[in-house]
């Protein structure tokens, strides 16, 4: 693209305004967990004048943060596990196989997108009570079906990218794998998945920060033992009492995993991505 | 020729086994509770009936008429909820694109420093919506928030504080902060897409004598379109459906301004426990939105033609 002194310009005046825009709410946001616990109730500074770390200590204690997290990390690795072990096959099959009930499979997965999910939540509830009251086992609150849920909300999009991933790949070496006699699911862990590992990162990305994240289903299906540190969280803020400093340090904190695979994977995303969307059709 | 035929002979039960986790899966989590949402949807379910639901008495058409019907006292609250809700959608949905569009262009040309910034504008779609919602509703208190200390105190733009969370701004307050989680993901998106823009193309263009501008309505828009489209129908999707937003921003009672339909569904369901009609809202917000993709997908069609 050719670059002209008014299209410097524009991105000199658009970006720093659009960084602003990005980072101004964050500082704000940021220099509450600074700000001294006897200090809260004064009115917001940009210029705090104590600042201390205290709450990054102190939020251990006053929420089980520790314990929020463990459980985030339990159903959060589960399911991106499972995400990859389902999604990874389908989306093979998808891009490489024909099979009659193809356009009813894509129909239900775009169906279950373009619709709320509060609609799958209720049901689901009644459902799970049902199930327990008739079997004896306690399924709400546990974590296998935590981790099925979470990972069921990622399975759409996690087939849809793989599967035009998938297909944008070259079929030569499949082709000539085949010839060399290896059978369709060594040609796909041998063959396929080596190549494919931006698309994959994507979908792993892609399935930790939505089930690392998730509030609505978690918030009913877990109870304190499997509670996760998005539902805990979230759940301190609606109290009264809540110490706000302490609340927004261990949400930071929450989201720092997060914030350091998105930094680290932005190029192999950027590359899965364009992948599987220049395909073409 | 008999290679692939061998092939498909081969894997005519292959298909099936690579996909019967994910149907189990989405057997499990996105159909049955689908069709049991449309079963409970035609019976009578409350708190009073809601722990022996499975005996339930069937009431026909009773929650739709309950749901939708505008002089009912749910339905009026709906029809307002489905009216914030489109418009909320509309106004997310451009802005996040407009402003995601002009970083993506703005990025594509290298300069010194690009990395960092693409990396920082992220960040806002990275933090998981919970934490995001978190610390918007503290900047946005009345009295010590930060958004009212820079707009009066800082910017002296009014002389009075205005309330962010209740009355007729928490709209805007919903949408700006929904805005600032998904332009980053317009951004991702089509910053992939640009890459898909062939490099001769520009050369060409510029031979021709087009400029910046020219370039990018004549190459760069026609190119990524398609990829565009897509990300306006998730985000629309995403959009039309936010429910951490709100929840996390406003409680469990949002003011009407900023009542969406998501909102008023989880209060009918999990509030008043009126499991049927909650449901039966739910089921008439799928087919709005079934409805207005569909019209959406059949005018763009139509300019398609007229365009061709």
């Amino acid at each position: 693209m050719i670059v002209g002194r008014g299209f410097v310009w524009l991105r000199r005046i658009g970006l720093t305004a659009l960084a602003l825009f990005v980072l101004v709410p964050l500082y704000a946001i940021a220099i509450t967990s600074l700000v001294p616990t006897t200090d809260l109730d004064k009115p917001f500074s940009w210029w705090p004048d104590d600042l201390t770390l205290a709450a990054f200590g102190d939020m251990w204690s006053t929420i089980p943060l520790a314990h929020y997290l463990g459980n985030s990390l339990v159903v959060t690795i589960c399911a991106v596990l499972l995400v990859l072990a389902t999604a990874i096959p389908a989306g093979y099959a998808l891009a490489r196989m024909h099979f009659a009930g193809r356009r009813l499979l894509v129909g239900a997965l775009i169906a279950t997108q373009a619709v709320s999910g509060l609609l799958f939540l209720l049901p689901l509830v009644l459902l799970l009570g049902e199930a327990s009251r008739r079997s004896g086992v306690t399924l709400i609150g546990s974590y296998p079906v935590l981790v099925v849920t979470a990972a069921t909300f990622a399975l759409p999009f996690s087939i849809a990218l793989l599967g035009r991933y998938f297909a944008a790949m070259p079929a030569d070496i499949e082709d000539a794998a085949h010839d060399l006699g290896a059978g369709p699911l060594v040609t796909l862990t041998k063959v396929v998945l080596p190549n494919a590992r931006p698309g994959i990162a994507a979908v792993a990305l892609f399935a930790f920060a939505l089930s690392w994240g998730e509030v609505l289903f978690t918030s009913v299906l877990s109870d304190s033992g499997t509670r996760t540190v998005a539902v805990g969280l979230s759940g301190y803020a609606g109290q009264d009492a809540a110490i706000w400093n302490q609340l927004i340090a261990a949400a930071l904190l929450t989201s720092l995993p997060l914030i350091a695979a998105f930094a680290v994977m932005r190029r192999s995303l950027v590359t899965g991505l364009g992948t599987a969307m220049g395909s073409g059709e | 020729m008999r290679r692939r035929t061998t092939l498909e002979a081969e894997s005519r039960w292959l298909p099936y086994v690579l996909l019967a986790p994910v149907a189990v899966c989405e057997l499990l989590v996105h159909v049955l509770p689908m069709l049991l949402g449309l079963v409970l949807s035609l019976h009578k379910i409350d708190q009073y009936t809601l722990r022996n639901w499975t005996g339930a008495p069937a009431n026909g058409l009773d929650n739709y008429r309950r749901a939708l019907g505008p002089g009912a006292p749910i339905g009026a609250d709906l029809w307002t909820a489905v009216g914030v809700t489109l418009a909320f959608t509309v106004l997310v949905v451009g802005l996040s694109c407009a402003i995601g569009l002009f970083a993506a262009v703005m990025l594509s040309v290298p300069f010194r420093g690009r990395e960092i910034v693409r990396v920082l504008f992220i960040v806002p779609f990275a933090l998981p919506a919970f934490v995001t919602s978190l610390g918007w509703r503290f900047l946005f208190e009345r009295d010590d928030g930060a958004v009212n200390h820079l707009l009066v105190d800082n910017l002296h733009l009014t002389a009075h504080r205005p309330f962010w969370l209740v009355g007729g701004h928490a709209f805007w307050a919903e949408v700006l902060v929904t805005v600032w989680r998904l332009w980053p993901f317009a951004f991702l998106m089509l910053t992939a897409a640009l890459t898909t823009v062939p490099r001769e193309q520009y050369e060409a263009a510029a031979i021709n004598g087009a400029r910046s501008w020219a370039q990018f309505r004549f190459v760069t828009l026609p190119t990524i379109r398609p990829l565009g489209l897509l990300v306006v129908a998730v985000l629309a999707l995403w959009t039309f459906n936010e429910f951490t937003v709100p929840w996390v921003l406003f409680g469990a009672a949002p003011p009407a301004s900023a009542s969406l339909v998501s909102t008023l569904v989880y209060r009918e369901a999990f509030g008043t426990l009126d499991v049927g009609v909650a449901a039966a809202t739910n089921v008439a917000s799928a087919v709005i939105l079934v409805l207005i993709g569909y019209l959406l997908v059949r005018a763009r069609r139509r300019t398609a033609v007229v365009a061709r």
